[in-house]
């Protein structure tokens, strides 16, 4: 298979171009552009024949989505940050319409203070908005999970959106070798039927209409049963592309030797790269520590993890976001998962990487170290904090 | 074939709706379909017209219909577009009905963004000079010295104080390729401009005076009367922007008398003589430029 | 008379028979409007001239001119009198309800 060197931007907009969208909707905002300007290119050179829509804001660009899915279209936007924030009542007007939507966001700071680099409050502030919400580690699994976010979206009994999650700069700036797929397999990965809820011309349909109270709770009931639902799916779409292709990702969750774990670092996003070295060097010098990647946030792998975690003595939660006045989003859907499930662990939330910086090899040591030492802090620690200033240090 | 009572279809496309008795908006709505047929796609923003036609189960609307988002009726109405097209459909129309808050206030950005695009759509803007849907508040297209919930009209302001924005020529400024002012009291013109609205190879724009009796406060059968009357007294200009070029449909020579139209609304019962005034120097001061401007 | 009728009520199911999202087929109808009448329009047909005015200017399309005579579907009429008001020759009247 062809093998390129590519940047998880490039890598996106190459899937989608083998997803064949018939509509996508683009609107510039850093650092997603590379994704909006490849797929321009391909249209300009007849190499995809999708109608590509110069919409005039990130909320027209999440809207006309809606508008060629309700037509029954295969439909494709990406954002990130300040244009994702914008769009979020398009977010929640798509998963409650039941639009198979697939959207990529590039992980960046919100606003304010203004921020360009990678950090998750972006999607991680959107999880109640009813997207199926992916996170990538490398390039290949950009390239991979975007095909599969159709397999998922337009499954039968899911008929949600899914968001495709890369960090922004470290992921989405970041060139790796990849592995092209083929189209005809992929054609047959993810064959395009339209979709069962569509408009229809010779059948008329109305449709994201209005349902009062007396209906309203049942088709929330309905949206509810679908994204729980989506979990299997996430994994059977995972494990089908990996007979068909060869490389898979664990589906909703990875664990990285956490069978005899003493203590487990949850992860999200590229940060997992980083912290498999660490987790493979503390190893080799004899110390039982695991990794629990989790791929996919919403829904939320509750038994899976609660399986994985459960014979651990500390387990520490590391990621680039924090609900002021409280914790990370993933630490508290963490703490909930186990409480529903009965496993008494102890658990620490890392807050670290905001507004782009860089989390490296020996902050996650830190991190075992404070894990295994039993002494670390509660219940949250801003890792690499600038205690003092020195302007010009 | 000229549009008229006549030629029209018989069959009714928005029936059984729960607009109030009396309402422009479902009447504009209901000739703009009769007019683009059954393969329409009606997008239909949160306003008046969207409310009492898509409550689950009662669905009065009998083409394919979407409620968008309040801000996206040209956004969501490209997309529908755009999938359409691809997905091979052919002799469609994508309409969208928006109020004059959903086009002027909070859905400018998309209808300028749907223009640029050229996309072939076709955007009425019924307007009822007015918020409604929420109980009567003020909007880019209330105009002057009218009481609404909240511009209301005391001893120390009379209502609304700013004019009605220029809707029908920022459109136009944007090289639509049709555009046009129109009003149900006028309703064979109406017609003609659905028409040509209908067969236009591009974006269009009708901004449709749609008179409601319950946010003007005036009896319900006045409808085409009071909609004829703001022509007449020529404080509503029927006018054209086609191929580039300015064209007013009505020049009249003299004027129906302001005061007649305006007495007759409860949400203008309270203005003085010198509103009165306001309102004349500024129509006149409208005609003024539209005349030395549009007509050759 | 060609105008929509009240339509079957949907079949009862269970929640799993709900539409997959919030969608129906297009033209349903599950109430009249006839409860917002004060007043009905009569059309006197002898002294109608079929000009079709009212029929053009009903904002509710309640008046059928497929048949001979034009006919007002008083399920759907809601008395608003646009229809009296438009006719030049006045032949509609306005009847209070519980009246004719």
């Amino acid at each position: 298979m062809e093998k390129l060197f590519v940047s998880g931007d490039e890598a996106v907009a190459l899937a989608v171009r083998q997803a064949k969208p018939h509509v996508i909707a683009a609107y510039p905002i850093t650092p997603q552009t590379i994704v909006v300007e490849r797929l321009a290119d391909y249209v300009e050179d007849g190499s995809l024949n999708s109608e590509y829509l110069y919409v005039e804001s990130e909320h027209s660009a999440m809207s006309a989505v809606i508008g060629s899915a309700a037509m029954g279209a295969r439909s494709f936007t990406a954002t990130s940050s300040q244009g994702l924030l914008y769009m979020v009542e398009g977010l929640h007007y798509a998963s409650g319409s039941r639009f198979p939507i697939v959207m990529m966001n590039a992980n960046r700071s919100l606003a304010a203070p203004w921020n360009i680099y990678g950090d998750q409050r972006d999607s991680l502030s959107q999880l109640e908005s009813g997207w199926i919400q992916l996170y990538v580690e490398n390039v290949q699994e950009a390239f991979d999970t975007t095909i599969q976010a159709y397999k998922i979206a337009e499954n039968a009994d899911v008929m949600l959106p899914v968001m495709v999650n890369l960090d922004g700069f470290v992921l989405t700036h970041t060139y790796e070798p990849l592995i092209m797929t083929d189209q005809e397999t992929v054609d047959k990965y993810i064959p395009f039927a339209r979709y069962s809820n569509a408009m229809n011309l010779d059948d008329p349909v109305n449709t994201c209409i209005t349902a009062g109270p007396t209906y309203n709770t049942e088709f929330r009931w309905q949206q509810q049963l679908a994204t729980l639902k989506a979990a299997e799916v996430v994994d059977s779409a995972d494990k089908e592309f990996g007979e068909l292709f060869g490389r898979s990702y664990g589906g909703m969750v990875e664990a990285y030797r956490c069978d005899d774990a003493e203590v487990i670092l949850v992860t999200i996003g590229s940060v997992t790269g980083t912290a498999r070295v660490v987790c493979d060097a503390y190893r080799e010098a004899g110390k039982k520590v695991g990794l629990l990647k989790l791929r996919c946030a919403r829904p939320f792998p509750t038994e899976k993890i609660a399986a994985i975690v459960k014979n651990a003595k500390a387990v520490g939660v590391l990621e680039r976001d924090i609900s002021f006045g409280f914790e990370g989003a993933v630490f508290s859907d963490l703490n909930s998962a186990l409480k529903q499930q009965n496993v008494n662990v102890p658990t620490y939330n890392y807050v670290g990487g905001l507004g782009g910086r860089s989390i490296s090899k020996e902050n996650i040591a830190e991190i075992f170290d404070a894990l295994l030492s039993g002494k670390a802090e509660k219940p949250l620690e801003f890792i690499n904090l600038r205690r003092d200033i020195n302007y010009g240090a | 074939m000229a549009l008229n009572a006549k030629t029209l279809p018989n069959e009714e496309l928005f029936y059984g709706h729960k607009a109030c008795g009396g309402c422009g908006g479902a009447l504009a709505i209901r000739l703009a379909l009769k007019v683009l047929g059954k393969r329409s796609i009606a997008v239909i923003p949160p306003n008046c017209m969207s409310t009492v036609a898509f409550i689950y189960p009662h669905m009065p609307l009998f083409v394919n219909g979407i409620i968008p988002p309040f801000a996206a009726t040209a956004a969501v109405m490209s997309g529908v577009l755009a999938g359409a097209r691809a997905l091979g459909e052919e002799d469609f129309h994508v309409v969208g009905f928006a109020g004059d808050g959903g086009t002027s206030d909070i859905g400018l950005q998309s209808l300028s963004g749907s223009i640029d695009r050229n996309d072939k759509q076709i955007f009425l803007c019924y307007d009822n000079e007015a918020y409604m849907n929420t109980g009567i508040q003020k909007s880019g297209l209330t105009p002057y010295g009218t009481k609404t919930t909240n511009s209301p009209a005391g001893k120390n302001i009379h209502g609304s104080t700013s004019p009605k924005k220029r809707i029908f020529e920022i459109v136009a400024a944007h090289g639509i390729p049709y555009a046009a002012t129109a009003n149900v009291g006028y309703p064979e013109d109406f017609l003609m401009k659905l028409e040509k609205a209908k067969n236009c190879d591009g974006p269009s724009f009708i901004h449709v005076m749609a008179p409601c009796p319950t946010g003007w406060q005036t009896p319900s059968d006045s409808l085409i009367d009071i909609g004829k009357e703001a022509v007449d007294c020529g404080l509503w200009y029927l006018a054209e922007y086609e191929n580039g070029e300015f064209k007013l449909n009505k020049n009249p020579k003299e004027f129906t008398p302001l005061k007649d139209y305006i007495r007759k609304q409860g949400r203008f019962s309270h203005l003085d003589e010198n509103d009165l005034k306001h309102i004349e120097e500024e129509r006149d001061a409208t005609w003024a430029r539209i005349r030395r401007d549009w007509v050759k | 008379m060609n105008r929509p009728k009240l339509s079957q009520p949907l079949p009862a199911g269970t929640i799993e028979d709900l539409p997959m999202g919030p969608s129906a087929r297009a033209g349903h109808l599950i109430d009249v409007s006839s409860g917002m009448r004060t007043f009905r329009p009569v059309i006197d047909t002898e002294k109608c001239v079929n000009c079709l005015r009212c029929f053009l200017v009903c904002p509710d399309g309640a008046i059928d001119k497929s048949g001979e005579n034009l006919e007002i579907d008083y399920d759907y009429c809601k008395g608003c009198g646009v229809c009296q008001k438009s006719c030049k020759i006045g032949a509609i009247t306005m009847v209070k309800e519980g009246e004719a």
